[in-house]
């Protein structure tokens, strides 16, 4: 299963690099000069203290918010005043760490839009029923329940995405960003509620996701989680990247028990 | 289909507003569930009906005091107006309070190339009317549509009065005397020569009811097809085919990406945007296919019975009244909007005899709607049934059961 993990410190493409992202709101810096990459095939773990910049990291990433200086690059290519919704079809998808489901419509739905990022299908194609019309739609059903399938919901399919069990929400983001078929797929803080076992499982899932042959970053605040699952991580504190390298690494890395311990219960645990 | 089942025997006490709605998902069920031919059969039936609905003259609703062809004219027109700001408000979730405007544009587009500047036929100016509403639509659009929310509800509502004040001064569009003597379309069949022969290919006589008992009325008869300044009956056929082609229409397009992309940006802007959904696009689509009906219904109007526009046949109260429509029947659900567009067009004429105390029952009427059922009368089915696992989940948490 997991040959087709990241070798640490091999000699991979990068799929994504941050290149000394700087990022202000009035007098805070929430992101301070970060600089970091992700290589094809991995899963980065990007963790850090409450409020340490982590999700603006993806909003930086994904173009919500544009960086005050330094870029992202993504395939080699400067994101850069990119449209959101291109950056998607680009190849980086993510989930929320506030659940953003499209509430009213149904669990297939949902992941349906995802699948929709990559079709070519418009107006009149739909009102006169086309060809690819019809081919598109079935491919994206068939993909969508796929998807559902792989992370355990698909029972669920035709439930309002607001009648979910919050759990099975966060699967549906994580199904929902999948289907957009990206080549980096970004995870804010996916197990966030959960109880150690959903956790294990969650984890589980997230391995196999990467076995699917996608590229993960991962937002995690639980330690041994990220320890677990991880092949390199990338750790911010105050907006600044204080340390990375692979889970050994930083487990002993004395500025990151520092930041760690410092850090209050809820966030530890 | 079948998920909905579970929901329809709920624990809370629900006022008939809420019954309503479930008795109507009752009907969708048990016709879902008829063989595809009993289907077909049923719909051609109902289509039929409501073609024969103004020579049928059927009792209690048939308006007695005025001419009941016209009402169902008007209702039909914003029945379609209503379907065409149903896909603007209700399924892209963008508040458009100038409709009205777009209603104008299209009726005098077709008065200006009908009449007096150019002479084209209907059936010539009529595509015309709804590209020249369509383009309007996407000018206005294209810069407000990139701000979120509100900005467009004014924007819109600047626009309906805007459209009306120009034209009130505009002398090449006949200012405040308006548009005389629009032509009607082509009659099919033979001309009528007045006074005495009505044309047309046949006469299709109308009902007269003796209490209930029908009896052919010979006195009255509708000439098919003939467009003229007697009967409103064949406008109103047309109309009625035009609402069902468009219906159709939205049927298709929105069982596809596009509807799916429209409710995503309604539901979250960020998120659909972020899920790969140009929601700029959309959304400008969503507004140009609305204003483009508009400008459909507008045509119709002009070219109707009356063959007279003017500024005063679009004021601001008919915007309201098209968006009171889309919210009362259902935002969100094409027959819901339907039905709220009969509702508005056709109780103020029924109970004419009442129409001093008019606004005062229209106000009565939403604000219990507002309390019973914000929702309004049909709204989508799985709006229905969130609110309803919304109510039994209060009930259980009153009743403290709830362990999550
Ligand atoms: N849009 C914004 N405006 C102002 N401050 C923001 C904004 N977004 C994030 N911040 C601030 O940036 C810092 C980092 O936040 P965030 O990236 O959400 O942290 P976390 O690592 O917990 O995900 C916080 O202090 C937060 O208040
Ligand atoms: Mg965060």
């Amino acid at each position: 299963m997991s040959e087709t993990g990241a070798q640490t410190g091999g000699p991979l493409t990068k799929v994504l690099e941050v290149d000394d992202v700087t990022i202000r709101f009035g007098g805070l810096t929430a992101l301070d000069s970060v600089s970091f990459d992700i290589r094809e095939g991995e899963i980065l773990g990007l963790i850090g203290p409450n409020g340490a910049g982590k999700t603006t990291c993806f909003n930086v990433m994904t173009g919500v918010y544009q960086a005050t200086s330094g870029q992202v690059l993504f395939d080699g290519k400067p994101l850069t005043k990119l449209a959101r919704h291109k950056i998607t079809q680009l190849g980086i998808a993510r989930t929320f760490q506030n659940i953003r489901l499209f509430r009213s419509m149904t669990v297939l739905e949902n992941v349906m839009v995802g699948a929709d990022a990559h079709s070519k299908v418009g107006f009149w194609d739909a009102l006169l029923r086309t060809p690819r019309h019809r081919h598109t739609e079935s491919e994206s059903t068939t993909r969508a329940k796929e998807l559902l399938k792989i992370v355990g919901i698909s029972a669920r399919h035709d439930e309002l995405a607001a009648n979910l069990s919050y759990g099975d929400q966060r699967r549906l983001e994580i199904a929902r960003a999948m289907a957009t078929g990206p080549k980096l797929l970004c995870l804010d803080e996916p197990a966030a509620g959960f109880n150690p076992a959903e956790k294990l499982k969650l984890m589980e899932l997230i391995r196999r996701v990467r076995d699917e042959g996608y590229t993960v970053l991962l937002i995690e605040h639980d330690m041994r989680l990220v320890m677990g699952v991880t092949d390199r991580i990338v750790v911010l504190e105050f907006g600044r990247k204080i340390a990375e390298g692979t889970p050994a690494e930083i487990r002993d890395n004395p500025a990151v028990i520092a930041a760690y311990l410092g850090v209050d219960e809820e966030d530890a645990s | 289909m079948s998920a909905a089942t579970t929901e329809r025997t709920p624990a809370v006490a629900l006022n008939p507003l809420q019954r309503l709605g479930l008795w109507w998902d009752g009907v969708v069920d048990r016709y879902n569930a008829l063989p595809k031919l009993s289907r077909l059969l049923l719909v051609i039936l109902f289509v039929l009906f409501c073609y024969a609905l103004p020579l049928l003259r059927p009792p209690i609703i048939t308006t007695n005091a005025i001419d009941f062809g016209g009402v169902m004219f008007s209702v039909a027109a914003f029945a379609l107006v209503a379907l065409g700001l149903n896909i603007v408000i209700g399924y892209a979730g963008l508040l458009d309070l100038g409709y009205v405007g777009f209603y104008a544009v299209g009726a005098y587009t077709t008065g200006v190339l009908t009449t007096y500047h150019w002479h084209w036929p209907f059936f010539l100016a009529l595509p015309l009317a709804i590209a020249v509403t369509m383009v309007t639509g996407v000018i206005l659009g294209a810069p407000t549509l990139r701000v979120r929310g509100d900005y467009l509800a004014i924007v819109t509502l600047g626009f309906g009065e805007i459209i009306r004040i120009c034209v009130n001064n505009v002398q090449w569009l006949g200012a405040s005397a308006g548009i005389k003597d629009i032509p009607h379309p082509n009659t099919i069949g033979k001309k009528p020569v007045p006074p005495f022969d009505p044309g047309g290919m046949f006469a299709i006589p109308h009902l007269k009811w003796n209490g209930w008992v029908p009896s052919l009325d010979k006195v009255h008869e509708t000439h098919f097809l003939v467009f003229g300044a007697v009967d409103a009956i064949p406008y109103y056929w047309l109309l009625l085919t035009a609402m069902i082609l468009v219906l159709l229409g939205d049927r298709l397009v929105k069982a596809s990406r596009v509807g799916r992309a429209w409710e995503a940006t309604r539901e979250d802007e960020d998120a659909a945007e972020l899920m790969g959904v140009p929601t700029f696009k959309y959304k400008l689509m969503a507004f140009a296919l609305g204003a483009a009906i508009g400008g459909l219904s507008g045509s119709f109007y002009a070219s109707s019975q009356g063959g007279y526009i003017s500024p005063d046949s679009f004021p601001l109260l008919l915007s309201m009244l098209f968006v009171a429509a889309v919210i009362v029947g259902g935002s969100g659900n094409r027959w819901g909007a339907m039905a709220g567009g009969t509702l508005v067009a056709y109780l103020p004429e029924r109970f004419r005899a009442f129409a001093d105390y008019r606004l005062l029952v229209f106000g009565l009427a939403l604000t219990v709607l507002a309390v019973w059922r914000p929702e309004g009368l049909l709204p989508p089915r799985r709006t229905r049934r969130a609110k309803l696992v919304e109510a039994q989940i209060d009930e259980l948490e009153g009743e403290g059961v709830v362990d999550e």
